[in-house]
């Protein structure tokens, strides 16, 4: 069972990452609009040179 | 341009134009420059940032025309789209206007309406739907590790492993419910401090005790500890929340929308300059003009200008109003023909629109005091909590001669199961459902007890001009005038932007007439339409202008060579009125017409839609008695209504509705609000909200089932962890499920 010793962490800290992934969306305020966003990865306006 | 003449004559005004600037001194010029400074100061208080609402965007392609078009107006700094409200903001030069963006994206075929930015005040509410989002992600991130955990402790992991176990679900569930259960702690402060026992007290000592006799429990290296439930305990209370304050959010920024469409802008006429400010900077004393066609911003004296003024929305009556110069006018009532020029006497929140904010409030007051159905089971359910989690301490205290220990543990069970784990998602999950569907249909429930209140209803109360009929005027019996008449009258009213003018055009047009060869046609302001017809003078306008008799009835009047003759109009029903009013009827309910027009309007639309209780000429006091009367018999009131007259009715109703044409102050004060044209949803409003205050009872019902299996075995000691977290998740997605069950 030492195995535990190392498991609890890692999943804990895997866990972690996702929670702080979802801390981060929401501060860059990335649930604001949805539906633009689903929408917007299809247009091909800034395919070839990042929004300046 | 005549105002601007006009304005020069009128030279005692202007200094009184600039009264906070400078003091009114003896030398005419002096004013002149405070006059300019306050033109710039006009000028410059239009925000830079341009919100534009965008009905019909709704794809990928959309986005990148409506971003790439705006982006191109010079000045121009950013567009950025949102389509999930459907809005474009703007962040441009002070010199560009709304209206040169609306033009652009209209030859894009975009359709744009300009939005008030100052009352999109959404921030706050999205601070604190984040706010509670954030602590419902930290609520089901620990949710799952405690369980993940507590798995192997339920299979059956012993002595050291089972410490262990318990002591990482401490570690992360104590933080947890520290941080996440702030929002349940505060409110149960606060109602402890009113010396209430809200549904927030069981819920916070459920959450307090459940974690300290775990805690104490790991130490001691006990059995069972309740740290899963705990936390499964807030993340599903904090669901329920969320889901409340989000319907909440959605109606509340919809609502938003109705009123930052129209954006109040008034004309003010300085040193004969025309500039267009906003509603709050014009004050009394001020010179405004109005153009035909538009609501008038202010309360006011007409000073110069001759017209006709829709006064429906106030008063109720369809017939137009003749305004001359003195004739006193009030905001919310609409300019027909003429430019009207008029020194203000109130404006903003002095004007008599907002004034009827109060008789709205003293009205409100009443309805505050309905207590929803959530309100009733907490009230019921939440002393039975503690009684039974005190009891059960007792008892056991008793039977074990005092093991504080094993009677800790039972009550804390007890009150961890009977806690209102589905309780508290009943009623959000129901509003969230139902108020979905009905914003499909066309209805934007603006508060969350509407729905239960709509349930209850046994009379419909209906307001006729601008409700049950749209406000555009009809004309009828036109086969009864001869086709002569009538080409010489669509001649006439074919050059009008009169309303009535523009029924009797497209009525006559609909008939095939083809129009007369007129000459010399001018419109006379206030009056009517005039000309030549084969070298005698036509006239088309107003009964006393044309030498007619005055029928009971809007009519318009057309004299040629003498004789007259007239062209009588009905309001149009909106459609749909008919169906609402017939499947109303059919759910057993009793209907009322209460109108502040004429009767002879309102007989012919009641006899039309088949409502036999009908009056007219009814006072807008008088309209909200008679709700009150209706309410003192025992009767839950429906009222349907749209105008002013109509607000202290809305508000003094059981539950109210109103078209989303409506006067914002009527808006304001109903429930529910119209999105569309049609009323036949009204009908299913009433359907909706009976069958989800059937479906939040039955959810009372199965959380309430849960508890009666599951208390007793708490009671006795024999509940395991695992039989409370089963409990409260079942209980939890059956209420959910059945919610989701609305048609």
């Amino acid at each position: 069972m030492e195995i535990l010793a190392i498991l609890i962490p890692v999943s804990l800290f895997l866990g972690g990452v996702g929670l702080v992934a979802f801390f981060w969306a929401m501060k860059t305020k990335q649930f604001d609009d949805p539906e633009g966003d689903a929408e917007r990865i299809l247009t091909k306006d800034w395919d070839d040179r990042p929004k300046p | 341009m005549t105002v601007v003449e006009d304005f020069g004559r009128l030279p005692a005004l202007t200094p009184s134009l600039a009264p906070s600037l400078a003091p009114v001194s003896a030398c005419p010029a002096c004013a002149a420059v405070p006059a300019a400074e306050r033109i710039a100061a006009l000028r410059a208080a239009r925000d830079a940032r341009i919100m534009l609402s965008l009905p019909l965007a709704h794809c990928a392609a959309c986005i990148s025309t409506v971003e790439g078009s705006l982006s191109a107006v010079p000045g121009v700094r950013s567009a950025r789209v949102n389509l999930t409200l459907k809005r474009v903001s703007v962040e441009a030069a002070p010199d560009v206007t709304p209206a040169q963006l609306i033009a652009v994206l209209a030859a894009e075929g975009q359709e744009a309406h300009e939005l008030d930015p100052g009352l999109l005040s959404s921030t706050e509410t999205d601070r604190q739907g984040r706010d509670l989002l954030m602590r419902l992600g930290v609520a089901f991130f620990s949710m799952m590790n405690v369980m993940l955990l507590s798995v192997a402790v339920w299979s059956g992991a012993e002595d050291d492993t089972r410490d262990l176990f318990h002591w990482i679900s401490a570690a992360i569930a104590l933080p947890t419910v520290v941080f996440v259960g702030q929002p349940f702690f505060k409110s149960a402060w606060a109602s402890l401090r009113v010396g209430r026992l809200g549904m927030d007290v069981p819920i916070s000592l459920a959450l307090i005790l459940a974690s300290s006799i775990s805690v104490y429990e790991t130490w001691m290296s006990g059995h069972h500890a309740y740290f899963d439930a705990a936390v499964m305990l807030a993340f599903f209370l904090l669901l329920g929340r969320y889901l409340d304050h989000r319907t909440r959010a959605i109606a509340r920024s919809a609502a938003e929308e109705l009123a930052a469409l129209e954006v109040p802008r008034a004309i003010v006429l300085l040193n004969g300059a025309e500039v267009e400010t906003a509603i709050s900077a014009v004050v009394a004393g001020d010179i405004v003009l109005i153009r035909p066609g538009a609501r008038m911003p202010v309360d006011g004296v007409v000073i110069h200008g001759a017209s006709e003024v829709d006064r429906s929305l106030l008063t109720g009556e369809s017939l137009p109003v003749q305004a001359t110069v003195g004739t006193i006018i009030s905001a919310g009532e609409v300019n027909l023909t003429g430019p009207l020029t008029v020194r203000v006497t109130a404006a903003g929140k002095e004007s008599s629109l907002h004034r009827m904010a109060d008789l709205v409030a003293v009205a409100e007051g009443a309805k505050t005091r309905y207590t929803s159905l959530a309100d009733r089971a907490a009230r019921l359910y939440s002393p039975l909590v503690h009684i039974l989690s005190f009891s059960a301490f007792g008892y056991w205290m008793w039977a074990t001669g005092g093991d504080v220990r094993h009677a800790i543990n039972i009550s804390a069970a007890v009150l961890i199961i009977t806690c209102p784990c589905a309780l508290g998602l009943a009623v959000p999950a129901v509003i969230t459902s139902a108020s979905g569907k009905l914003f499909r249909k066309g209805l934007l429930i603006k508060n969350g007890t509407a729905l239960e209140r709509l349930a209850e209803v046994d009379t419909v109360v209906f307001d006729k001009t601008g409700t049950l009929t749209m406000g555009i005027p009809d004309p009828v019996g036109l086969a009864d005038h001869s086709h002569e008449v009538l080409a010489v009258a669509l001649a006439l009213a074919a050059g009008s932007s009169h309303p009535l003018a523009r029924a009797l055009a497209d009525g006559s047009r609909a008939a095939g007439i083809s129009p007369a060869l007129v000459e010399d046609i001018r419109e006379v302001p206030g009056h009517g339409v005039e000309g030549q017809w084969q070298g005698t003078r036509v006239r088309l306008g107003r009964f006393d202008w044309c030498g007619a008799k005055a029928l009971p009835v809007t009519a318009s009047y057309l004299s040629v060579g003498g004789v007259t003759h007239a062209f009588a109009f009905t309001d149009r029903p909106r459609p749909g009125a008919a169906e609402a009013v017939r499947a109303l009827k059919a759910a057993g309910m009793r209907i009322e017409l209460l109108s502040g027009d004429s009767e002879a309007p309102v007989q012919d639309l009641a006899l039309r839609l088949g409502i036999s209780d009908w009056r007219a000429g009814v006072l807008p006091a008088e309209k909200a008695a008679r709700v009150q009367a209706l309410a003192a018999e025992g009767r839950k009131v429906l009222m349907v209504g749209d105008g002013l007259n109509d607000t202290a009715a809305l508000a003094a109703a059981h539950v109210s509705i109103s078209p989303a044409t409506a006067l914002d102050a009527a808006r304001v004060a109903s429930d529910i609000v119209l999105l569309g044209q049609d009323m036949a949803p009204i009908a299913d409003a009433v359907r909706i909200g009976r069958q989800s205050a059937r479906r939040m009872v039955e959810n009372f019902v199965i959380s309430g089932g849960y508890n009666v299996v599951a208390v007793p075995l708490a009671l006795v000691g024999a509940a395991t962890p695992l039989a409370a977290a089963l409990a409260m998740s079942l209980s939890s997605i059956t209420v959910s499920l059945n919610a989701m069950r609305l048609k």
